[in-house]
């Protein structure tokens, strides 16, 4: 990817956040330790992903994390690991669960209910339409 | 005036919300219950902070109720909360285990000969790997074991008298078991 | 003795708010004149005194008086004069004299700029200003005083957030505000029209440009914070569907549903109940929005010092606004009832399905905000819902929502008269689908299905966009604002999916640990660390890193990323290097001294980042465009004094 004509350097300001450069050697396993990392909720800075958090449990859960995947065990096992400790709470991707199941019928829900109530609109307007053909070409249509 | 029932689900919708935020006003969001409550307490043996060829850990207290709490130099409700424990203590009624969590022993070595040590034992943990399978995210915090082993109560946040005589005395008398 | 000023000010701005509402409502029942001119006077007043109030407050600013307890807590002697004044916003207390001075301000344009409204309605519509006026006043003095004395006096204040010291972070809350506080226009509009059980659809004209005009502060207000948060919080993001960030998000979904209903509504003369509902929905969740921030009921980074007595007062509030229009609602809207027709394929129904789809979008966000409180308060357990939540299930109404945008926008009303475009829009599309192609397989090197969805559907709403400027053009023909305005907005919103598709789909983030002469290669760019020196500025002193880039050998640029500690305390704050690019970012940030010369440092690609806060850029310009067309301003001269309830008028 070639730089082309905007070369600026800007100077921006934040607030000190995790950078951890301990990598893991195989490219698999890192892969999913940053997947898994950013999927969960450090409890201390609670807007934050362990991934990101400066606090020192965040740490801590990052390295069990990378411990826990050098040791073989699946991204359910480690997010089981959590879950026992800190609840569902540590979550950023909320568990389908009985109590979440609103949450993620949700999409379809909403969208066929809207999809449903919009066609019925249309077509009750398009039989008003058909009934009075002249009042539809009444005035010229432009956008 | 009800032309058609339909009209009133909007207003409807946004009494149930409202009765929603009414609730959410009186919660923390930002408090995690312990979803150890009503099981097993987690195994530990960690280096004792006095004396690290002795071990401390959860097996010590089996057969009666004992407390956990968890403390730090470096936290500033547990400076809050050490009058409460010496008090706690002093009844004499129920063994305090503490976990120092990532701190630095002879630090919490001085913290403990100048304000004085409410605790039966102290487990060294300065890695904070059992304070992870404790569910621990910050200092104090404090748990109530029964007598059977399992985890009958967690307060986050410093204890108070009002808060050992609220929550923790009418489960303790219970959680004796036998005599 | 400038703070008692400013506090009896917004006394006074109080009585006035009240006696704008009493005489406008009262006078408008009552059909009496002179009172409905008194309640447009006090409206005025009202306006004059919020803004002494507001200048009372930056004078305390700009003067360090630290005895007052706000210029306390959010200021110190060192701050630069220009933080200083945007502290005045900084925290909750001015943050609500801002509100009030923004609603005061819209309320009086639309008082001075609607002179050939029939006089009843515009005093209903200051009226209902006036109540919401009342509420931001009565919390601010009784709850949360901006000019409460500190007693004895701080020698020396506490600080702004370092944080907020930004030039883009200051004039981020009054251009949101602005956008927020503009949608009580139309609220006041649909509810003056509900209370007078109006039929006819002037009100829907009078409406769209103030709309437009709330709707285009608000898009930029958001695009502002996001752009903000990318450079400066130093991890490369710009959206994190933070509870606060949703909260700004909702009303914007509701603002841009309620223009295009809008537009159905003046055109003709349908659905008009759902555009009253959608009115009175986009200022709801404005307010709902104030009520999340300051409440505490959810964990939000943004949320200003909580405080559940506010949280109560705000809530009260709001269920009086909002409750008391939703019954207004439930009264009046049964009477609204529409005669006319038209095809399915017509420009109404696009209009519907696209409504239907951001109510959809809408829901969903709302759904999952409050998830987390609902399940809590039915002692269901403590959950978290988060990125990966919002990121999936937005997709799901977007995606169908860009497919028909760009069929939609060629539609005509009533009969649609899609066949003459068919073919131009088949190919267009086949057009677009290997274009997308060629861009993941070809430029990113990965053809991956969302990514390719993702870049088609930009490029199908940015191509269908300019069908119609070039048709006309081809035609000779002129191209009124408004259609203008609705081809530079949606061409910017293609343009923001481009941007968002790119770096959601192709960023490469690393963190790496370099000692100086080393490097670290992502996406075929190469980070080498150069030299670390020590560095000083003016309130704080740090570390600043030197990184070349280099892509193939040949040196790009240069970035200076730091870690600076301020003197007046609190956490280190790191501050990145970005270099910008046509088609990419390239980020470096430091993190922390590992010993043995070896410093961390998270270096980033983010390919087409820019086109999403330029493509913002345009949707705000097209409504800004459109809200000036010519039609608008006609309408201002040319209003009829007809009866209020007046049959249903053809255009």
């Amino acid at each position: 990817m070639r730089a082309s004509w905007l070369l600026v350097a800007f100077l921006f300001l934040g607030a000190a956040h995790a950078i951890d450069a301990e990598r893991l050697d195989d490219p698999a396993l890192q892969q999913r330790f940053e997947r898994l990392t950013h999927e969960l909720r450090c409890l201390v800075c609670q807007n934050e992903t362990i991934a990101d958090s400066n606090a020192t449990l965040a740490a801590d859960l990052r390295r069990e994390v990378r411990q826990m995947l050098m040791a073989g065990k699946s991204d359910v096992e480690i997010r089981a690991f959590l879950t026992e400790r800190y609840g569902d709470f540590v979550l950023y991707r909320p568990p389908v669960t009985p109590r979440t199941w609103l949450l993620w019928a949700a999409p379809a829900l909403l969208l066929l209910g809207g999809a449903l109530v919009a066609t019925l609109i249309i077509r009750r307007r398009a039989r008003v339409g058909r009934a009075d053909p002249a009042a539809l070409d009444e005035e010229p249509h432009n956008p | 005036m009800m032309r058609a029932p339909r009209f009133l689900v909007p207003a409807a919708a946004f009494a149930v919300l409202v009765g929603f935020l009414i609730i959410g006003l009186q919660k923390d969001p930002g408090e995690i219950p312990s979803p150890l409550l009503g099981k097993s307490a987690p195994d530990f043996a960690l280096e004792s902070l006095a004396d690290p060829a002795r071990k401390v850990g959860s097996t010590d207290f089996t057969g009666q109720p004992w407390l956990l709490n968890v403390w730090a130099t470096w936290c500033g409700g547990c400076r809050q909360e050490h009058e409460t424990l010496l008090a706690i203590t002093r009844e004499g009624s129920i063994p305090m285990l503490g976990l120092n969590w990532r701190d630095d022993r002879a630090l919490a070595l001085q913290w403990l000969s100048q304000l004085g040590n409410p605790y039966e034992s102290v487990a060294f943990d300065p890695e904070g790997e059992v304070a992870i399978d404790w569910g621990v995210y910050g200092a104090p915090e404090t748990f109530l074991i029964g007598a059977d082993g399992k985890v009958l109560h967690k307060q986050i946040g410093p204890l108070t008298p009002e808060i050992w005589r609220r929550d923790f005395l009418p489960l303790i008398t219970p959680a004796r078991g036998e005599t | 003795m400038i703070p008692e000023i400013g506090h009896f000010a917004l006394v006074l701005a109080l009585l006035l708010a009240i006696a704008q509402a009493v005489f406008g409502l009262g006078g408008a029942a009552r059909g009496q004149g002179a009172w409905m001119q008194a309640a447009r006077s006090a409206l005025a007043g009202q306006f004059v005194f919020v803004a002494i109030a507001f200048g009372a407050l930056a004078l305390a600013f700009i003067e360090r008086d630290f005895s007052v307890l706000y210029v306390a807590t959010n200021s110190n002697s060192e701050l630069p004069i220009f933080y200083r004044i945007a502290a005045v916003w900084g925290a909750h207390e001015g943050s609500l004299l801002l509100w009030a001075l923004c609603l005061a301000a819209w309320s009086l344009a639309v008082s001075a700029l609607s002179t050939s409204l029939q006089a009843p309605f515009r005093s209903r519509v200051v009226g209902i200003l006036g109540l919401i006026s009342i509420g931001f006043l009565l919390f601010m003095l009784t709850t949360s005083n901006p000019f409460e004395r500190l007693v004895p006096a701080a020698i020396e204040g506490r600080d702004l957030n370092p944080l907020l010291q930004d030039f883009a972070l200051t004039i981020h809350p009054p251009i949101l505000y602005l956008g927020y506080v503009g949608f009580a226009v139309a609220f006041a509009f649909a509810c003056a029209t509900l209370l007078e059980g109006r039929l006819d659809v002037t009100w829907a004209r009078w409406t769209r440009p103030w709309t437009l005009a709330a709707w285009l502060f608000l898009t930029v207000g958001i695009a502002l914070g996001s752009w903000w948060a990318y450079y400066e919080l130093g991890w490369g993001g710009w959206w994190f569907w933070d509870p606060v960030e949703n909260a700004s998000f909702m009303p914007w979904l509701a603002g841009t549903a309620l223009i295009h209903s809008l537009a159905v509504t003046e055109k003709r003369g349908l659905f008009k109940s759902w555009t009253l509902l959608l009115a009175v929905t986009a200022f709801s969740l404005s307010l709902l929005g104030t009520f999340l921030v300051r409440s505490g009921v959810l964990v939000s980074v943004h949320a200003f010092a909580t405080d559940p007595a506010r949280g109560l007062f705000i809530l009260g509030f709001l269920t009086v606004v909002i409750g008391g229009a939703l019954l207004l609602y439930a009264w009046r809207a049964p009477l609204m009832k529409s005669t006319a027709g038209f095809e399915p394929t017509a420009r109404e129904s696009f209009l519907l399905f696209n409504n239907a789809l951001l109510i959809a979008a809408l829901a969903l966000i709302l759904l999952g905000t409050l998830y987390p409180l609902f399940m809590d308060a039915l002692e269901l357990g403590k959950i978290s819902v988060g990125p990966p939540y919002f990121e999936l299930v937005f997709l799901v109404p977007m995606l169908p929502l860009l497919a028909l945008l760009g069929v939609g926008m060629h539609a005509t009303w009533k009969r649609g008269h899609l066949q003459p475009m068919r073919n131009r829009l088949l190919g267009l599309a086949l057009a677009v689908a290997v274009a997308a192609l060629v861009i993941t397989g070809v430029v990113y090197g990965d053809i991956r299905p969302l990514a390719t969805l993702g870049f088609a559907l930009a490029l199908w709403v940015m191509g269908s966009s300019l069908m119609i400027p070039i048709a006309r053009w081809r035609a000779r023909q002129a191209i009124p604002g408004a259609v203008l305005g609705m081809v530079v907005a949606h061409f910017g919103f293609g343009l923001a999916t481009l941007g968002i598709t790119g770096v959601q789909s192709f960023k490469v983030e690393k963190d790496v640990a370099l000692a100086v002469g080393e490097a670290a290669t992502i996406a075929g760019y190469d980070f080498r660390l150069m030299e670390l020196r020590d560095m000083r500025g003016p309130n704080f002193a740090g570390v600043e890193g030197t990184v070349v880039v280099s892509s193939e050998g040949e040196v790009i640029t240069t970035l200076h990323p730091q870690k600076r500690l301020y003197n007046s305390g609190g956490n280190p704050m790191t501050e990145a290097g970005i270099e910008v690019g046509a088609g990419r970012d390239l980020f470096a940030a430091l993190g922390e001294d590992l010993g043995q010369g070896r410093w961390s440092l998270r270096i980033q690609y983010k390919p087409l980042i820019r086109y999403i806060w330029l493509g913002a850029l345009l949707i705000a310009l097209g409504g800004g465009i459109a809200a000036l067309d010519r039609r608008y301003r006609r309408v201002v001269a040319a209003q009829p004094a007809t009866g209020a309830v007046a049959p249903e008028a053809s255009r």
